[in-house]
């Protein structure tokens, strides 16, 4: 049946990430993501992740599609949602609106800040997990801040004191050969970038030893792992709901495959 | 239940219409794997029709509400999000099976005598369902919508004199605004549907007239039974073609419902992450790619280098692609209708121009960009190599139907036999 078709746009998209691969092997910066780690099936993951995410994005970023009930399909209780998670002046009802006005922000950051309702559609899970660990200082930047998989970026690291500030480091290698075996052994987000002479960079983002966050590493990666897995069940809070559906659905359509099935063989016996 | 249809027959001929059009309707005994899309494809437009009801209910056709009515369906509607990845998927899926319909068409020779106009009814469908699935991918309102819309509206300002009203005229402003939203809703939801539906109709009054074709592209009515009086290979659609297709239906619907519930996007050739942005007049996303159904055509209005300062070449020759499947049936002087029997001649062609389409989609998807230039030493050295394959193979796209009155006269085929083969 239409598998072929199925086939052919499958292939068509292997055809397509085969040929971006190939055209950053032939010159540009080739950014590698960590892939994001977490579950959306991790409830406890969830609610960290939404927590988070009232304390340290509502202050800036709105998310004007998701209302706070909403959160009750994270085991969360109607008490447990106004006691912890909203602010004093918003209902249960209503949707989770930026503390700041847009001509603050606008004032402050140069453009006002993302509504981050459906971000996660727009950059994906491991896009957004990389982002929050590849922050540095910078002085040339305006906040005094640089970020990796998002250069120039207009936001500040809000959450320099959890992870502490960071640091850039460059690493140089004599071929193209050498730089992705080095961009392999950093275990994370790493950019390789051409050099002078024929020479490549890796450049990655590690913790500054001599100025800690208050998180560990390790606690930091599962802060923002928590974040992302939010991030991911806000732009689609039905998306459990559609997978668990789905099983239910093939397994339907596959009973019913079995009695088309014989019923056509039972009507066509009859047919040379 | 007798006497209610006795009541309704002296009225309004039911059974009659009952058994004329389908149970005494005679096909062909033979059809394969490819006769599933004709049946399929009405069915994709009755998911189409159904959900687009019910999206209708809670969208707003508004510049300021469009976007957020589509997350307010994604997440507050009962069941949106069901109703809306079910009419997203059945946009790419429709194309899917319209394609591989077209495709059969081709290869058996569905266009020849006497189905001329069944095939023209056909084209113009196809017509239709493209204006169809543009005017609805506006309706998102994201920022793919908005600058898609762009995009294929200023192709009509490159037309020479006019083009300019015209396009202003579509728009019915300056640029892609509300104005332009509120009358794509329209055309999307009732003046291409009734059109679409009247030309279904009446492809399937044509079909039923002049008769299915097969894959041996025999016609079966001239071999009839003298004792019942129908075709001796053919068979009533119901019940053996209902049940047949039945199963079609039921395999084609597992893999609908694998996208809808677990690849909705499709890795973002049915629904674009970009998309999820809402629309902003003043940023220029940096790659601006058609859905996957249009890209063949765009990669052949990309390929068209502009000529005595005009891009209108690009927009003919796009056009030109796809008007030129109505003349199919005068260009194709064969001696048999179908693939099995033709020669190695027209094999080589059609396989050529399906290449040509295939690989065309692909070049359509990706910035032109994608494979660097020529060296130096090429003669073309500071041409994209992307380019210049598009350009080869836009050429081999219409030689396939320019040069078929000669290729398909010349080819060596094989008799056909008195009857279906089975």
């Amino acid at each position: 049946m239409s598998w072929g078709a199925f086939c052919l746009t499958r292939g068509l998209a292997v055809l397509a990430f085969v040929a971006t691969g190939a055209a950053m092997a032939a010159g540009g910066a080739d950014l590698r993501l960590a892939p994001a780690p977490g579950s959306r099936l991790d409830v406890e993951s969830l609610q960290r992740g939404a927590r988070n995410f009232v304390n340290y994005c509502v202050n800036c970023h709105s998310a004007k599609y998701m209302r706070y009930e909403r959160l009750t399909d994270l085991d969360l209780t109607r008490a447990q949602i106004t006691d912890n998670l909203m602010l004093g002046t918003d209902k249960i009802g209503s949707v989770m609106q930026a503390s700041i006005s847009t001509a603050d922000a606008r004032a402050w950051f140069g453009a006002p800040p993302p509504d981050l309702s459906v971000e996660a559609r727009i950059r994906g899970r491991d896009w957004l997990y990389n982002y929050f660990l590849s922050f540095y200082p910078d002085d040339k930047s305006a906040t005094g801040w640089n970020n990796l998989v998002f250069p120039n970026v207009a936001m500040p690291h809000v959450l320099w004191q959890l992870s502490g500030p960071n640091k850039l480091v460059a690493t140089e290698y004599a071929n193209h050969e050498a730089a992705i075996a080095g961009a392999i052994a950093v275990k994370g987000l790493s950019k390789i970038e051409p050099g002078r002479e024929g020479k490549w960079t890796v450049v990655a983002v590690k913790p500054d030893d001599n100025a800690p966050g208050t998180l560990s590493r390790v606690q930091y990666e599962q802060w923002v792992a928590d974040l992302v897995n939010y991030l991911d069940y806000m732009a689609e809070p039905a998306k459990n709901k559609r997978l668990n559906l789905g099983m239910i659905v093939l397994l339907y359509l596959g009973l019913l495959f079995v009695f088309a099935y014989w019923m056509k063989l039972a009507y066509w016996k009859d047919v040379h | 239940m007798a006497k209610i249809l006795n009541w309704i027959d002296a009225r309004f001929p039911l059974t009659a219409l009952w058994k004329s059009q389908v149970s005494e309707y005679y096909a062909p005994k033979n059809f394969n794997f490819w006769y599933y899309f004709g049946s399929l494809a009405l069915l994709v437009l009755v998911i189409q029709i159904v959900t687009g009801i019910f999206l209708t209910m809670n969208y707003k056709p508004d510049a300021a509400k469009a976007f957020e009515s589509v997350e307010y369906i994604m997440r507050d509607v009962e069941w949106g999000w069901l109703i809306r990845y079910l009419h997203s998927t059945g946009a790419s899926m429709f194309f899917v099976v319209v394609y591989l319909h077209m495709f059969r068409g081709m290869m058996y020779g569905s266009y020849r005598k006497p189905r001329e106009l069944l095939w023209i009814l056909g084209c113009l469908i196809y017509l239709c369902l493209m204006a169809e699935a543009f005017f609805g991918y506006l309706l998102p309102w994201g920022q793919m919508s908005y600058w898609g819309a762009q995009v294929i509206v200023n192709l009509f300002a490159t037309i020479p004199v006019i083009g300019e009203s015209l396009a202003l005229w579509i728009r019915g402003d300056y640029t892609i605004s509300d104005i332009t939203l509120n009358r794509f809703f329209a055309f999307h939801v009732i003046a291409l549907p009734l059109v679409l539906l009247g030309l279904v109709v009446a492809h399937l009054m044509a079909l039923h007239e002049v008769g299915s074709n097969n894959p041996d592209g025999i016609e079966v009515k001239y071999n009839k039974d003298p004792r019942t009086g129908h075709p001796l290979d053919s068979i009533p659609f119901h019940p053996y073609y209902t049940v047949k297709d039945t199963v079609g239906v039921v395999v084609f619907l597992t893999i609908f419902s694998i996208i809808v519930f677990f690849v909705p996007e499709m890795g973002g050739y049915f629904i674009e992450a970009n998309n999820f942005i809402p629309a902003n007049p003043l940023q220029t996303p940096e790659h601006i790619a058609p859905v996957w159904y249009f890209t063949p055509y765009y990669a052949m209005l990309r390929a068209v280098p502009s000529f005595l300062d005009s891009q209108f070449w690009g927009v003919l020759v796009m056009g030109a692609s796809v008007m030129v499947f109505f003349a199919m049936p005068w260009l194709d002087r064969g001696k048999v209708k179908s693939i099995r029997y033709r020669g190695t001649l027209y094999k080589s062609w059609l396989a050529a121009f399906v290449i040509s389409f295939l690989v065309l989609g692909y070049l359509g998807v990706v910035p032109v960009t994608v494979w660097g230039q020529f060296g130096e030493g090429f003669p073309f050295y500071d041409a994209d190599k992307a380019t210049v394959l598009a350009r080869v193979l836009t050429i081999i796209y219409f030689l396939f139907f320019v040069l078929m009155p000669w290729y398909t006269a010349r080819d060596r085929t094989k008799p056909v036999p008195e009857r279906v083969t089975g």
